[in-house]
């Protein structure tokens, strides 16, 4: 049953949309988001359309795949993450919303498909045409702006997630009975040691 | 229609329960007086009702700010930029903002617990370069009560005899943060003072109270109650003497008087069903915040007092300031791949730069303090955001391991200075607008002039210096004149004093040395409101010392029935 409450937590948030979620029903859709992935069943957007919500998938595992050291983006929960937050902030709906049809625009002039639909390698060019803002051609300023957000995001929702901060090495929000200072290896990596 | 709520008649009402009103409750009902404290906001305990310790995955926000919670949804201050049916007023083309909380404990629960001692010179700064005005009090007179208040409270930090940053009755400091040490060898280089901070934060257990356990969590409100807030150091010993009555949700509407001419309670409105009650009382403290004392007193009209309450003067909410402020933060390749280790460290800096200048040799007056941030502190949301502008931008496998390379890899910081006081700086009551409770709100005016612009100027060139030093970049460019070179708007740095001005002269002030009102003998004021002016430090510590010294003497004064 867990599956259908999600569901329906998700659907009455699509419906109050424009919302504000309140801080309990913020935590019972977090919860039932967190239920849902570890039972592996899938996750229904309250924000996203079905079609937009694959089209983030694959680029938020295109920003931050699997390595060696940690999983990929969807992984992490990202999408899940994107969709909670554009509904907290209303602000972030257009860009998102519009920023991922200029994608698909920009994937049909070139290659007459989605981007979902396009191959690797044709998902990789457009890309590589607005990932590194300096070196971005003016005509795909549009692109860049979006792509500048969508990588923000899914950077906010991936190293905040327990992955995420796991993969940092991140040791501390815990209780520290004696504050003895920085090791050593980290005061020689800086050049720098404590006086007497 | 008003209720009587109250059994008897309380000795002394205090509106506010933070720095200064909680140690107005705190000495007086220790001192076995009656109070009764009326709060706006709610009832708050740090043991159940603080963040503490979540992880930002618990939450499907990450920690990010919401409008109840601007500093982030963890954050242990309830209140804002903007309250929901509260509105104030700027005048037109001005900039004003103001941060109010409503909650027990009020603003104590927001503050970074920077907890420092105004000197000898911040008292008679008028005698040293002309500006601005004298206190009627030298430090020596409130030394006494700093000293008292450390012993109560808790500081830690080092002896340093520098003369206009008095040394504290310190607890040990915590040993600098790596990146801290690296800030402190830049900033010998170019010979600015740098030492270990001062803030009111537990290194050693004191009064019943556990010693910190280094998770930097202070800002979400302290579970062990090892910082200062004064809900948990004040308040809550206070209400265990059995002589102090807490009334929360309890919006403080006028002060009334009785026929000769004597405060003789507070109208306030509860604001839970909007009903209207009085708390009779011998004595009344306000210590509802600069802002907010001024509002009352303005809003607390009568035939006797036509123009507000104690303000036969015309200055109450005149000689209004803010600390000025502006921030630098820059990355700094020599942090990058940083070594895995728990530097969370206390709530704040562990170093900090007092002001090191001569005026003389510059083109401002007074001076400024530097507080320190940076490294790899707990991801939160907003985590990596803008790498582009460090690194280029891209995606994949080379972003994803730029971002662990990046993690921490800079510092910052901020200014915080002394603003004069001016003529076109204060607040007043707006003739159109009231709040939802039908009370009539504040509006700001706002100006800062080239004392403050040119202050600025120079922390920006020292923080851009310092990063340099440390072979950092600055984040963007010099913000220029026509900027106002970054300061921040009035209010943003929540350091608000005056409105009700200290001063021997009763047609220039509104309060006498004991923080009395000059035209009413049972009306004190206990919060940032009397300061006469500012200094290059932040306020709390002066506002506690400053109560416990008004309290003292009202404690004596109905002891001696001369209240």
């Amino acid at each position: 049953m867990k599956r259908r409450e999600a569901v329906g937590a998700m659907a009455m948030a699509a419906l109050t949309a424009a919302f504000k979620w309140t801080p309990a029903e913020a935590q019972r859709a977090a919860t039932l988001a967190r239920e849902a992935m570890a039972a592996k069943t899938p996750f229904t957007p309250a924000f996203f359309t079905p079609h937009e919500w694959d089209t983030v998938r694959v680029l938020a595992d295109l920003v931050i795949p699997k390595d060696e050291r940690s999983g990929s983006a969807t992984d992490a929960g990202v999408p899940e993450y994107m969709d909670f937050m554009l509904n907290d902030r209303p602000d972030g709906q257009t860009p998102m919303r519009g920023g991922l049809a200029w994608l698909d625009n920009e994937c049909y002039e070139r290659f007459g498909k989605t981007f979902v639909a396009a191959t690797p390698t044709e998902q990789t060019a457009v890309l590589d045409d607005i990932a590194w803002p300096k070196k971005a051609r003016a005509e795909m300023s549009q692109g860049v702006a979006f792509f500048n957000m969508f990588r923000d995001m899914t950077a906010s929702g991936f190293w905040t997630s327990k992955m995420g901060i796991t993969d940092l090495k991140y040791q501390g929000n815990t209780f520290v009975p004696e504050w003895k200072g920085c090791p050593p290896e980290a005061l020689q990596k800086l050049g720098v040691q404590y006086e007497d | 229609m008003r209720f009587a709520t109250q059994a008897s008649p309380a000795d002394v009402v205090i509106v506010g329960s933070g720095a200064g009103g909680g140690m107005a409750a705190y000495v007086l009902a220790r001192a076995g007086v009656n109070v009764t404290v009326l709060e706006a906001g709610v009832p708050w305990d740090n043991t159940t009702d603080s963040a503490m310790l979540t992880w930002p995955y618990e939450s499907p926000r990450r920690g990010a700010s919401t409008k109840e919670r601007p500093f982030g949804e963890f954050d242990g201050c309830i209140g804002g930029w903007e309250i929901p049916g509260e509105p104030y007023t700027v005048a037109p083309g001005e900039k004003f903002r103001w941060w109010r909380a409503r909650m027990v404990g009020g603003r104590t629960n927001h503050w970074g617990r920077i907890s420092l001692r105004f000197g000898p010179r911040d008292f008679k700064a008028h005698t040293f370069d002309g500006l601005g005005d004298d206190w009627p009090i030298s430090y020596d007179d409130v030394r006494p009560y700093y000293d008292k208040l450390e012993q109560l409270v808790g500081v830690f930090g080092t002896k340093e005899n520098i003369p206009n940053a008095p040394d504290s009755l310190f607890l040990p400091p915590p040993k600098p943060r790596c990146y801290e040490l690296l800030v402190q060898q830049a900033a010998r280089r170019l010979n600015v003072t740098c030492v270990p901070s001062r803030l009111s934060i537990l290194t050693r257990p004191l009064n019943g109270r556990a010693a910190c356990h280094y998770c930097g969590q202070c800002g979400r409100g302290c579970k062990t109650n090892s910082n200062f807030s004064s809900t948990n150091v004040l308040i809550a010993p206070a209400l265990k003497t059995g002589k102090l009555t807490l009334q929360t949700n309890a919006m403080a509407r006028e002060i009334t008087l009785d026929k000769s001419g004597r405060a003789s309670g507070v109208t306030y409105i509860d604001t839970k069903d909007g009903s209207e009650h009085h708390v009779d009382a011998r004595v009344v403290v306000l210590a509802a915040s600069a802002c907010e004392t001024s509002r009352l007193l303005l809003n607390s009209k009568s035939a006797s007092f036509p123009n507000g309450l104690a303000n036969g003067s015309g200055t109450v909410g005149k000689y209004l300031t803010d600390t000025t402020g502006t921030d630098v933060g820059g990355f700094v390749p020599k942090m990058m791949d940083p070594v895995p280790h728990n530097h969370d460290g206390v709530g704040g800096m562990h170093v900090y730069m007092p002001w090191w200048l001569d005026n003389k040799k510059l083109d401002f007056p007074r001076g400024y303090h530097i507080e320190v941030w940076g490294g790899t502190g707990l991801p939160e949301a907003g985590f990596g955001g803008g790498i582009q502008d460090q690194q280029g931008g891209g995606y994949g496998k080379q972003l994803k391991n730029d971002y662990r390379r990046y993690y921490g890899a800079h510092v910052g910081f901020s200014g915080r200075g002394e603003m004069i006081p001016n003529d076109g700086s204060y607040c007043e009551i707006d003739p159109r607008v009231v709040d939802k409770w039908g009370i009539p709100v504040l509006r700001f005016h706002w100006k800062f002039t080239d004392h403050e612009y040119l202050q600025v100027k120079h922390m920006q060139e020292t923080f851009r210096a310092l990063i340099t030093e440390m072979g950092g970049t600055p984040w963007g460019n010099m913000p220029s004149k026509e900027d106002g070179y970054g300061i921040a708007a009035g209010g943003v740095i929540i350091h608000e004093l005056g409105g009700a001005r200290m001063g021997a002269d009763p047609k220039t002030s509104v309060v006498n040395s004991n923080c009395q009102t000059h035209e009413v003998k049972n009306l004190f004021v206990a919060d940032g409101s009397p300061f006469t002016s500012q200094a290059d430090k932040n306020p709390t510590w002066t506002i506690m010392a400053l109560s416990m010294r008004t309290s003292e003497y009202i404690a004596n004064q109905l002891k001696t029935r001369a209240l």
